[in-house]
């Protein structure tokens, strides 16, 4: 199964899900790398790094900007210049739409959203979270080459101990059309922390919380792990935070790497809006309370003691 | 010992009767409005097509939309919730030829019944009590029928427009012209937000409020045309869940006593039905009246107890719950019913006028037949030269020549019957049936549900404890009702928000949908309210037992699909 | 100028696969794709009050014309459903091939997308299409504005905001945070039943059915199971220590 990742980079650096998932398809079989855009060849080594026995480079201004269509170019090049029968993404707003325009060139098969890729009796299948991840489709491919986007996290970025790779400069033909969207402007980020639909790490305060000031202790907690503050829909209603960080079926659905759950029952209706989080932690009084069902590490306690000790820990490790 | 009657909502049935207020040439006119697809809306619109049909000339007069019906909920069927074992009478004169029972989406005809007295552990088996026998009759989801109907009102030529509330009735020199529609995209606190779209006066020559139980207009009408009956109102609130089973269920049951208390001081006064929804599916529901006593009573989870039993665990076994749902049903029978079911140019239809008969458990085939004979009066008053108040007015007399009136008179002291005790007033229930009525008990004084002296007992200390699996909590419910309301629209529960302890109990206990809370202490006496109304599944008891539901935002509510 | 607007019919209400198929269950109610509806606004804002025409396109069962009379009683001025069994179950590269076909018909100069599907969660098919129609596609829209032959977005990724540039014809698929979609007025309602609709088949379109379907699909769902339980769930009584390990097990998951 020749493999090819198509890797991301930004401000210099390869993007951590493109690389978990090169790490994914190393341990799978031969898998090679495509990086477009400036000072890709200069990453190389790092691809190495991550599994990858060799890199297609290119440097072309055509990729200078993260639009996706010349990308579209130089995969479908590279596809055919290296054979390869499997193409893998890790999901971005830049690669959904490589991925699906890559589709859409090659007639090739892409399944999205996945969290897993595994042999199973010698093909290729794909897990894929459906439904609010309340089930988990086994997913294939009818022919080749295969196209598959990952879920944001699915794999840990873990070095493979490769070495260099050959590298190989492509420049493709581009089309017409794929070069017709220009870059006008752009704006960095503001600073002020992510937004709940954005970050990694989300902590969320219910009614268990007591009282609105005590929603300090979600802020001061979400401030210490670089996260943003959820709330579920009854503190909302009853006025100690605001709508827009309402999470839940008539709110927000969130799927962070890390939720936290300060005197969240965990109500369905709180529920289908966080369950697909990668881990949970909750912290609630009440032993019953049915967020415990479906968190990793359920703490019954205080969430008044534990929450500002929690903060101080945290910040510690940080320092 | 507080009652509930003795805090009452801050609402006036005059703040939802205006003049027309749109101008002229923005007002939408229609020939018919109908307001409620349910089985009476839906009946009368079908009846209006059927006669439009035949009388092309009416339909001329009519204008571009002869006939409109709005509907609250998603979709025609979306608010619909009953057993629903239903008498196929009106049915089939409403089709007529142009379809055959069979051709409805039903589960089909009763196989058989079973009538239980239960115990915490026991099941007695007695013979079905003459009013309780359904031979000849069709199981049926309203809620599906009612999307069946709506489809063949559309084909007749009916308007439907969904995801519209009546808000206000219409009422210019001193006659109904229509009804005003609420507004949507209005925040919490009822300011506009950015997609704000005002409602509209839709004004039409005759209007059919046919909401249904508990209708908001329909209440606002009585007041506003003093139409109240010989009795107050009274109600009962039925919860039901619709399972997957893994096997089929061969009869209908109903059965009495557990988990209800016997005691006369309760008033607990109700049963349970489990029926067939053919070969994978059942629903079992409990209904019991709002006239009870204890404020730590809730519907819901004397529902998930009943579950407990040994007999009826034994049917959902291997089974999963797929739907939920809650409504009230009028119970007052024929003395609750309005003195007159027409004003100037107003009909009234169906549940929202009272047409149930309770100890036959039967409402939805009175519904389509005073939707269908509404119908026809309204054709009547549209027609050249017809005096529009003579030819509303036949409508009483059709009702009161019709099965409907009948059958209601039969049963008419019933009600007030029971609430002497179930088991006393059981016997005496059914031999009034056998009678055809002619036991003479003499009317009884009949209460509204609000009135009734609260007692709190703990009760609710002895409800089973959620397990996701046979037993839920009353969010996971609403979640189970498809209700995804948006949270951030105004409050439409008009409620006293500070009351003593015992009625806040009983308000938060009651709602099978957890829009009420028990909250702060105000240290004089009473206790604070709290209300999620965004939970509201729009059942009605609210309004029984004190406080008063209103319309909220078009589309909201619950999203029935199998009730 | 034409718009077209791609719009999605999906369940309403608990969605649960069909276990024979294992597709999602369509046969029950549906409703217009939510997010679809912040691009149907989108192109009645541009629109405004100009003969800008609106078309709202889209692929689906008979009962998908729901969703496009909600989009007609929002104000968009024709819908074109193209429906046919043949194409049922089909795939990215399937439904790219067909609604291409549908939208080189229409022959719009701007062709609007939602940001997603929620029943299937897909956020692909645009960037598919674009490349079957050979033209520019922008994705994640936040701000859009047409400005004689071009069409100008700003849109937000991961690391900030951009603002790009396209001629026309292009495709765009906005993003919920673009607007807020209006209600149908009861006018609106009335007057979409009136408004052409119209259905075409494969044949129709042209498109031959061995391209769509199962059998112009390149994936293929091969079995459903359960989610997999949270691995190793823990729960601890607070004993003084708790917040100490809740660290530990945040270092342990490389998490702090």
């Amino acid at each position: 199964m020749p493999t090819l990742v198509f890797l991301e980079h930004h401000g210099g650096e390869l993007q951590k899900g493109s690389l978990g998932v090169l790490a994914k398809a190393a341990s799978l079989g031969d898998a090679a790398a495509v990086i477009a855009g400036p000072g890709a060849s200069a990453l190389a080594g790092e691809a190495g790094r991550y599994g990858a026995a060799k890199v297609w480079a290119c440097e072309d201004e055509q990729v200078a900007q993260a639009v996706p269509q010349p990308r579209v170019d130089v995969l479908a090049q590279v596809v055919a210049d290296g054979g390869y029968d499997t193409v893998l993404f890790a999901n971005s707003v830049l690669a959904a739409d490589v991925a699906a325009g890559l589709a859409a060139r090659l007639d090739a098969g892409l399944n999205w959203d996945l969290t897993g890729i595994e042999f199973q009796d010698g093909e290729l299948v794909g897990k894929r979270p459906a439904l609010q991840d309340s089930v988990y489709a086994d997913v294939g491919w009818t022919g080749t080459p295969r196209l598959a986007l990952f879920r944001a996290g699915s794999f840990d970025a873990t070095p493979t101990g490769g070495g260099d790779p050959e590298t190989t400069g492509i420049s493709p033909a581009y089309r017409p059309y794929s070069t017709a969207v220009k870059l006008v402007g752009q704006d960095a980020e503001a600073a002020s922390g992510p937004s709940i639909e954005d970050a990694d790490v989300i902590v969320a305060g219910g009614r268990g919380l007591g009282a609105p000031e005590s929603f300090t202790l979600a802020e001061e907690l979400a401030k210490a792990l670089g996260g943003a503050v959820g709330a579920t829909r009854a503190v909302v209603d009853a006025g100690w935070y605001p709508y827009s960080a309402q999470i839940g079926q008539t709110g927000k659905t969130v799927s962070p790497k890390l939720y936290v759950a300060l005197g969240v029952s965990g109500a369905i209706q709180h529920k289908v809006g966080m369950q697909s989080s990668g881990t949970i932690v909750a912290i609630n009084k009440d032993p019953n309370a049915p967020i415990f069902e479906f968190s990793d590490l359920g703490v019954v306690g205080d969430v008044h003691e534990i929450a500002p000790k929690l903060t101080e820990l945290v910040r510690q490790r940080k320092r | 010992m507080s009652r509930a009657s003795n805090f009452p909502p801050p609402f006036s049935s005059a703040d939802y009767v205006t003049e027309p207020t749109d101008p002229a040439d923005e007002r939408i006119e229609v020939g018919v409005l109908v307001v409620g697809a349910g089985p009476a809306g839906l009946a009368c619109a079908i009846r209006l097509g059927q006669l439009i049909e035949q009388n092309p000339e009416v339909a001329e007069r009519l204008g571009d939309v002869p006939v409109a019906l709005i509907e609250k909920g998603k979709q025609p069927g979306s608010h619909l919730l009953s057993g629903a074992v239903v008498n196929p009478r009106a049915l089939r004169r409403l089709l007529g030829e142009r379809f055959r029972m069979e051709d409805l989406p039903s589960f089909g005809p009763v196989p058989g019944e079973s009538v239980y007295v239960l115990t915490r552990r026991a099941a007695l088996p007695i013979p079905p009590p003459p009013p309780m026998r359904n031979h000849g009759n069709w199981i049926f989801s309203l809620s599906q029928l009612g999307r069946f109907l709506g489809e063949r009102a559309e084909e007749g030529g009916a308007v439907i427009l969904p995801e519209t509330s009546a808000q206000k009735l219409l009422v210019s020199h001193g006659r109904v012209v229509g009804v005003r529609t609420g507004d949507k995209g209005r925040g919490r606190e009822g300011g506009e937000l950015g997609n704000f779209e005002a409602g509209s006066d839709l004004v039409a020559k005759v209007t059919v409020l046919a909401e249904g139980t508990q209708g908001h207009l329909t209440g606002v009408a009585i007041d506003r045309f003093g139409l109240r009956g010989e009795d107050p109102q009274v109600w009962e609130l039925g919860v039901k869940e619709v399972w997957k089973v893994a096997k089929p269920l061969d009869r209908i049951i109903h059965t009495m006593g557990w988990p209800l208390r016997a005691g006369g001081k309760y008033r607990e006064f109700g049963g349970s039905f489990i029926y067939p929804m053919g070969k994978d599916m059942v629903t079992i529901g409990l209904v019991v009246g709002l006239d009870y006593r204890d404020a730590s009573l809730s519907v819901h989870d004397l529902l998930q107890e009943l579950k407990t039993h040994p007999k009826i665990r034994k049917i959902l076994a291997g089974g999963e719950r797929v739907q939920w749902g809650a409504k009230t049903i009028p119970s007052g029978g024929f003395h609750a019913l309005p003195s007159r079911l027409h004003a100037p140019g107003l009909l009234l239809c169906g549940d929202g006028a009272g047409m149930v008969n309770i100890p036959r458990l039967k409402g939805v085939h009175y519904a389509i037949e005073s939707g269908r004979l509404a119908a026809e009066a309204a054709f009547r008053a549209l027609q050249r030269g017809a005096t529009p108040a003579t030819a509303l007015s036949s409508y009483d007399d059709a009702v009161r020549g019709s099965f409907i009136w009948d059958d209601l008179y039969e049963v008419r002291n019933m009600r007030q019957v029971f609430g002497r005790g179930f088991f006393v007033g059981g016997a005496l229930a059914s031999a009034m049936t056998m009678s055809k009525g002619r036991v003479e008990v003499g009317k009884l004084p009949a209460e509204p549900d609000a009135d009734q002296p609260l007692l709190v007992t703990d009760r609710d200390k002895s409800y089973p404890a959620p397990d996701g699996a046979l037993v839920f909590d009353k969010l996971s419910s609403v979640f189970a009702s498809g209700n995804k309301t948006r949270d951030d629209q105004p409050n439409h529960i008009r409620l006293e928000r500070r009351v003593p302890s015992d009625v806040a109990q009983l308000w938060a206990h009651m709602c099978p949908a957890q829009v009420y809370e028990v909250g702060a202490d105000e240290g004089d006496g009473t206790v604070r309210v709290e209300v999620a109304p965004s939970n509201c599944v729009q059942c009605g008891a609210i309004t029984a037992k004190g406080g008063r539901l209103t319309p909220p935002e078009g589309g909201s509510g619950p999203e029935y699909s199998l009730t | 100028m034409k718009i077209a607007v791609c719009v999605k019919h999906v369940p309403e209400g608990p969605a649960h696969l069909d276990p024979s198929t294992k597709r999602l269950d369509r046969s029950g109610e549906g409703a217009l794709n939510h997010f679809d509806a912040n691009a149907v606004e989108e192109a009645l804002r541009l629109k405004g009050e100009s003969d800008i025409e609106v078309v709202a396109v889209s692929l689906g069962p008979q009962k998908a014309l729901d969703s496009l009379r909600k989009a007609l009683a929002m104000g968009a001025d024709r819908a074109l459903l193209v429906s046919d069994d043949a194409a049922a179950g089909s795939d990215l590269v399937a439904t790219s091939r067909l609604l291409a076909a549908a939208l080189e018909r229409e022959g719009a100069d701007l062709v609007l997308f939602g940001q997603q599907a929620s029943d299937a969660d897909g956020a692909v098919l645009w960037a598919a299409v674009a490349e079957r129609l050979g033209r520019p596609v922008v994705s994640q829209a936040m701000e859009l504005a047409v400005d004689g032959g071009s069409v100008r977005v700003k849109r937000q990724t991961e690391f900030g905001y951009d603002t790009l540039e396209a001629p026309l014809p292009a495709v765009v698929a906005v993003s919920d945070a673009i607007n807020e979609p209006r209600y149908p007025s009861l006018k609106g309602i009335m007057g979409a039943k009136k408004k052409p609709q119209d259905v075409l088949s494969l044949a129709g379109l042209g498109v031959d059915a061995g391209d769509v379907g199962e059998a112009g699909s390149r994936t293929t769902v091969l079995a459903l199971g359960e989610p997999p339980a949270r691995g190793d769930a823990r729960k601890i009584e607070d004993d003084g220590n708790a917040a100490q390990a809740i660290v530990d097990f945040l270092a342990e998951k490389r998490l702090v």
